[in-house]
């Protein structure tokens, strides 16, 4: 399939703070696969699962806002990389299309607020953009350099699956280890691919979020990967931010680069180190240095 | 010892009932108690009730029990025992709402950080458009537990040497629209 002409890029709150690394490589993988983005403009916060937890009616409303904005602008596919951001544009959507009631207070919540209702806009993730839409032939044509002996586990998490499975099989994903694949990287089996990090977890209920993302990455370890690849700011931040405090506890030398798996396409693709947010890494840094860091002669170019 | 078992007349039917008619809990009564749910789910160890164990609560009708449990607040919404379901019940959905009437009913555990977290979060997007992640966590923690904002300084810390840490209070331009959304607090659905 052909990319469409433009994306909309609806950021969400973390990849503006925590998960600013995600922006800035995923930006810099479309412009170097020549596809125009824009960022939505006035964008709300789509909600989370927190919003669901307190309100049905006003977190679909607050989703719609968004996809209202988009439809207004004329381009069809919104990109959002964060899975909630994705699940909850995606859901708000299922909700108002399948309930009278839920689309009742859609109607009039639209009508008060001045926004057209959004039936063209779909919802896209960036996995998705990136196996549909570009392809993997067309991925392996525009590698530009290959990462020589490394091996990464592919963690597709939970919500960018599950449940409607758009992006990839919310069972057995595939795709991204296909993408990665596509651009010369090693990945491994890795069967915990779709648990889940915990989410908010480790800023609630600590020791039950530090206990997930420990087997996590443990289990990474043990098939014999030296990264993890991640589609999702909060399973990068749950698996990147708490490694100090996972080896305190259990005394275990885990010290594993967590990347968003725009980082490592954009830099087979030719981004820097910079642009690609590899700077801003907490885990793993002397070997995210390693790996990344283009020294000239030792660069195989294919 | 406590009392394990649950009378008849405890049981409010027509809550069971009426809970099938709300989005997502359409196939609650042709659930067959089969764990799968309780083994995909990642949290079921943690919690007081697996999430099997509020299915049946729920379709028999014990409210309060289902209500007051810790399980609700410990799902993370992550599907998986909604996709592994063998009878498709959105088990999610039905963690949600038991939430939200746990929140109306005022039976939420007060200082359990998630419920707080929950609220403090939609407060915060009600009122300006967007959640600045650093203040909705800094609330929770004031609210919950002002303990935890030490042993939170030193992740603040690496995430600020790495520019990851947003001070910024962030706010939508059109603020307006937001007032058309209903108060969550006042809302019943």
């Amino acid at each position: 399939m052909e990319p469409p002409a433009k994306y909309l890029y609806y950021p969400g709150c973390s990849l503006k703070a925590t998960g600013v690394a995600y922006e800035e490589s995923l930006l810099t993988t479309l412009r170097l696969l020549e596809i125009p983005v824009e960022e939505l403009s006035d964008w709300n916060c789509c909600g989370a699962t927190a919003y669901m937890s307190v309100s049905e009616t006003s977190a679909t409303l607050l989703a719609l806002r968004n996809l209202a904005l988009a439809h207004q602008t004329g381009t069809k596919d919104v990109l959002a990389p964060c899975s909630a951001c994705y699940l909850t544009l995606r859901k708000s959507q299922e909700l108002a299309a399948h309930y009278p009631e839920t689309a009742k207070d859609v109607e009039r919540f639209l009508e008060q607020a001045g926004l057209p209702r959004p039936d063209s806009v779909r919802v896209r993730h960036p996995l998705e953009m990136l196996y549909t839409d570009v392809g993997t032939q067309r991925l392996r044509e525009l590698t530009v350099r290959r990462l020589q002996g490394v091996r990464m586990a592919s963690y597709y998490g939970c919500q960018a699956v599950r449940p409607y499975g758009e992006v990839d099989d919310p069972h057995e994903p595939v795709r991204m280890d296909e993408v990665l694949r596509a651009v010369g990287v090693e990945t491994v089996d890795y069967p915990l691919k779709t648990k889940c990090c915990g989410g908010s977890l480790t800023g609630t209920i600590h020791e039950v979020g530090l206990r997930l993302n420990y087997i996590l990455l443990k289990e990474a370890q043990r098939k014999g990967a030296q990264a993890i690849v991640t589609i999702c700011p909060l399973c990068q931040f749950n698996l990147d931010a708490y490694q100090k405090e996972i080896r305190k506890q259990t005394g275990e030398p885990i010290d594993m680069p967590v990347l968003y798996l725009t980082q490592v396409v954009g830099w087979a693709l030719g981004g820097g180190f910079r642009e690609l947010g590899l700077h801003r890494a907490i885990s793993g840094r002397k070997l995210i240095e390693q790996w990344f860091t283009v020294k000239k002669e030792a660069e195989t170019y294919v | 010892m406590e009392r394990q078992i649950r009378y008849q007349r405890e049981a409010d039917l027509e809550w069971a009932r009426q809970f099938t008619k709300q989005p997502g809990g359409e196939r609650l009564l042709s659930c067959i108690q089969c764990g799968t749910c309780s083994g995909a789910c990642p949290l079921s160890i943690y919690m007081d009730l697996t999430p099997r164990q509020i299915i049946a609560l729920v379709r028999e009708g014990f409210r309060e029990d289902a209500l007051r449990s810790k399980t609700i607040w410990l799902c993370a919404s992550c599907y998986a025992c909604a996709v592994e379901c063998p009878q498709k019940i959105s088990i999610t959905d039905i963690m949600y709402r038991l939430k939200r009437e746990a929140i109306r009913s005022n039976l939420y555990p007060k200082r359990f950080p998630i419920p707080v977290l929950a609220r403090e979060f939609c407060e915060m997007v009600r009122r300006r458009g967007r959640n600045s992640e650093f203040w909705v966590v800094f609330r929770m923690a004031l609210r919950s537990n002002p303990f935890v904002l030490f042993s939170m300084a030193r992740t603040g810390w690496d995430l600020w040497r790495t520019g990851r840490l947003s001070l910024r209070r962030e706010r939508i331009r059109r603020i307006g629209d937001l007032q058309f959304i209903p108060a969550a607090s006042k809302e019943v659905d």
